[in-house]
């Protein structure tokens, strides 16, 4: 599955940071006039003056290349976030520099993170991609880096989470299965995403609102969402969880059932009628499965505000709205201190679960 | 029967001008990065998917992508055979004999034998595809973990004649292998296996860096270790025959069974959701040899070994397309890839695709067998420019391998760490050349060694721990018994031998010196 990583962006990007800037640096007009000697001195370019200056509004950003990294292969969610992020900020004339998005996979997204923290640090033209699963990553992979080293900026997206059993299993309702799960652990099977992911995040937070075990919940992690859908078939799950799109075509074509989503409201997952929530199901349990945007640590708070006001733009946007409906991604917007309490929220939530799953040991 | 209508009005969209050109493009793509090490058909369809986007144009997408993924599966036999250094794991078992073949002179019957019987192996499991992807799929998606482990463990015990001369030698071989498929998350628990706390291992080590540690680099030292010893170019070549010469009437009389072989082999492995490709290749490599009449000839280059193989591995793409097509499963990295650009295209292959996007379905399985035809017409032609890197001086020729390895394994780890981890794997597999270890068993190792360790470890925790589970399923228990059994047939001569009080005659183990 691993030779799909690579990035031909990151080899665009490994030039001297200070030469795109000045190229570009003549053409800024006034507003920028004061950056001009030091980006072509500084690669760090003028924010640090800026923020340094008091007034944050100032700041003019971006003065050259923004790099948008996505922490995973091409064609994950991550990635297809970072790709959407560029063509709207591009097409849309948000910015007059370009975007470029390059992809440092592995381990949970927390390769990419720690390069932002350590490599990145003070440079405000590196964002990142990053999401619930980077929590479980950097819990798992005992990570040295967190998520609380970046600038938080903002929350984009979410999508549900969706538990499924196949179409001739006994379980008509979430609460015949979790009822089971409490009483017998042992005889159902979950399935879904890797170890420590959104899906078994997902199973945990449920097992505790059930007043199950969350460490006795018999899980079995796949790659990809291939595997589970093929495990379920066959017979080896009792029920799998995966993102709310993944099944639509099985649940429609009857071969599989959806018991409840996770959200806040219940949307259509396949079966022409929406699925009742984990809410409604009577678990006092919601999971978004979300994806934001951070930028690198040590950056000055003028240019905090100028990206968190670039991406509040980017939201506002006609296009971003046509990208939400067409990849079927629900408005998650958050930005700035908001999206900071989310993240620690979230942050705290998910490690609690994670370790009460025993996989945070 | 509305198949073939459905079909014809597929040939009729794919015959237009301008799919047309899709497909020449990614045949032609696919070839060329089927001939670099290290860059596959995930990467190229990986990087293409950004501009496909803004082309808007899904049927020129996938019809370009099967041209890729099929390209490539043309292409890879190429540098297998001519240098010794195949890019992926599905060209390792063509390396093995096609090497030897193009050492004796023989490099054009062999990159032919190649290309048709990937064009047979292509177009027969593209009509089976055509046929019977439900039926297969449904098939395919009864075989659980267990089932899974009782295969891998099939593959495994079956494909020991890779093992070579010394049982020994190929056994250390194996667990370096087996070793090197440890490294990483542990996928069910999520446990960090031999990292040494970087983050850069937790991924594991890519089975692309292996291959192309072991045998790109490694072959590169190894040639470069004996230079002086060595002619200055690498093989002379067996005078062509012009025409249609290629193969001989002896090579094609030797071709066609293994090329149908392969297919049968290829087509169901590639149709199991855990299967891939590079599992039927070495199965069909160790199934020609034990065929072949002329066993001597294994080892020295037989015809055979590569030309089942080769089938094998293209038959195995039209399989993983089943149960991409009919039930959204993607079952290799390219397929999973490829999942993402249907979804981008807002399409969603799964049971519904056929009656949903009829045209699509129709024109990518229509573009199949356009794309076999434009492939065999590429690449036979071809045969004539890649014998001419033959003649290219030796360390010219070495020096370009290393950095296109380099460049190779760059691009698809998108790290220096992996550079290195290959070079330190090359350094390793130099070694390995030099006192006569085999190569082949550590790929199988690492390919098949976590595969049956997941499956296995999968079962137990599904089944609460009960062993039993092995053998109450009449499919699993069907595959473990034919394990027995492949274990136990080198042996019987003996057995029967002994059973009637006679002393073992003259036939051998599995594993004898010279077999």
């Amino acid at each position: 599955m691993t030779d799909l990583r690579n990035a031909p962006g990151r080899l665009a990007a490994s030039r001297p940071p200070g030469v795109p800037g000045r190229g570009t640096a003549g053409r800024r007009r006034v507003a920028a006039l004061a950056c001009v000697p030091l980006i072509a001195v500084a690669a760090a370019g003028c924010g640090d003056t800026g923020g340094a200056g008091g007034d944050s509004a100032a700041v003019k950003y971006p003065t050259r290349t923004i790099q948008l990294m996505a922490p995973a292969a091409p064609g994950g969610g991550w990635d297809s976030t970072a790709r959407a992020m560029q063509k709207t900020l591009t097409d849309g004339k948000l910015v007059t520099e370009s975007v470029e998005v390059t992809n440092v996979t592995g381990a949970g997204g927390t390769l990419g993170l720690s390069q932002l923290v350590t490599k990145n640090k003070g440079d405000a033209h590196h964002l990142m991609v990053t999401g619930l699963v980077m929590i479980g990553g950097v819990v798992t992979n005992k990570s040295p880096v967190n998520l609380g080293q970046t600038t938080p900026i903002a929350t984009l997206t979410a999508e549900q989470e969706v538990v499924v059993v196949p179409a001739n299993s006994k379980y008509q309702t979430l609460q015949e299965l979790m009822a089971d799960a409490k009483a017998n652990p042992g005889s159902i099977n979950w399935g879904g995403g890797s170890a420590g992911g959104t899906d078994q995040i997902l199973v945990g937070l449920l097992a505790k609102a059930a007043g199950a075990d969350p460490k006795a919940m018999k899980y079995v992690a796949y790659s990809g969402g291939g595997e589970s859908k093929a495990a379920l078939l066959s017979g080896d799950l009792t029920a799998a969880v995966s993102g709310a799109s993944e099944y639509a075509d099985l649940v429609a074509g009857g071969q599989v059932r959806a018991l409840a989503v996770s959200g806040a409201t219940g949307i259509d997952v396949g079966a022409g009628k929406p699925a009742p929530t984990i809410k409604e199901s009577g678990y006092d349990v919601e999971l978004m499965n979300w994806r934001g945007v951070v930028a690198a640590p040590g950056i000055s708070d003028g240019e905090r505000a100028a990206i968190i006001e670039l991406v509040d733009k980017l939201h506002a946007s006609e296009q971003w709205k046509q990208t939400l409906a067409a990849q079927k991604w629900d408005d998650f917007y958050r930005s700035g201190d908001e999206a900071k309490a989310y993240f620690d929220q979230e942050s705290k939530r998910i490690t609690d679960v994670l370790t009460e799953i025993g996989l945070a040991g | 029967m509305n198949v073939f209508g459905d079909l014809l009005s597929g040939f009729g969209t794919v015959l237009e001008p301008q799919y047309l050109l899709y497909a020449a493009i990614g045949v032609t793509l696919g070839t060329f990065v089927g001939v670099l090490p290290g860059i596959g058909p995930a990467l190229t369809i990986a990087l293409l998917l950004p501009v496909t986007f803004n082309l808007d144009d899904p049927i020129g997408t996938f019809i370009m992508f099967a041209g890729i993924y099929y390209g490539a599966m043309y292409g890879g036999s190429t540098t297998s055979i001519l240098l010794n250094t195949p890019g992926e794991s599905a060209s390792v078992a063509t390396a093995i004999e096609g090497y030897q073949m193009a050492r004796r002179g023989r490099a054009r019957a062999a990159l032919a034998t190649a290309a048709i019987g990937s064009f047979v192996a292509g177009t027969i499991s593209t009509l089976l595809l055509t046929l019977f992807a439900k039926p297969v799929a449904s098939l395919a998606v009864e075989f659980r973990a267990a089932d899974y482990f009782a295969l891998a463990l099939l593959a495994m015990v079956a494909v020991t004649a890779l093992v070579g001369r010394s049982l020994v030698r190929g056994l250390i071989s194996l667990s370096l292998g087996l070793f090197l498929g440890l490294v990483g998350l542990d996928e069910l628990t999520g446990q960090a296996r031999f990292s040494f706390g970087t983050l850069e291992l937790l991924d594991g080590i890519d089975v692309v860096v292996i291959i192309v540690g072991l045998f790109a680099i490694g072959e590169t030292l190894y040639v470069a270790s004996r230079l002086g010893q060595l002619p200055d170019r690498v093989t002379p070549l067996e005078p062509a025959r012009g025409g249609f010469g290629w193969l001989s009437r002896q090579d094609w009389a030797r071709s066609w069974r293994p090329w149908l072989r392969g297919t049968a082999v290829g087509f169901p492995f590639g149709a199991l959701p855990s299967g891939g490709a590079d599992i039927p290749t070495f199965l069909s490599y160790t199934y020609e040899r034990h065929r072949a009449k002329n066993k001597a000839e294994f080892g020295k280059g037989a015809i055979e070994g590569v030309a089942g193989p080769e089938a094998a591995n293209n038959a195995a793409f039209s399989g993983v397309l089943v149960p991409l097509l009919t039930l959204g499963i993607p079952t290799s990295a390219t397929a999973a890839v490829m999942l993402a650009a249907f979804q981008i295209f807002n399409v969603q292959p799964g049971p519904q695709l056929f009656d949903k996007s009829p045209e699509l379905v129709w024109a990518l399985i229509a573009s199949l067998y356009v794309g076999n035809v434009l492939l065999l017409l590429l690449n036979l032609p071809l045969i004539r420019l890649w014998v001419k890197v033959l003649q290219i001086p030796r360390p010219i020729l070495y020096a370009g391998i290393l950095v296109f390895a380099t460049l190779g394994v760059y691009a698809a780890t998108n790290s220096v760490t992996q550079v290195l981890i290959a070079y330190g794997i090359g350094v390793l597999g130099f070694f390995m050349r030099h006192f006569e270890f085999p190569i082949a068993p550590v790929i199988l190792g690492a390919i098949l060694g976590p595969m049956m360790e997941l499956q296995f470890r999968r079962t137990l925790v599904l089944s609460n721990g009960d062993l039993s589970v092995f053998v109450t399923r009449p499919l699993t228990a069907v595959l473990l018994g034919l394990v027995v059994v492949a274990v136990l047939v080198p042996f019987l001569p003996r057995i029967v031998a002994r059973l009637r009080g006679r002393p073992a005659t003259a036939e051998r183990l599995a594993f004898g010196e010279d077999d």
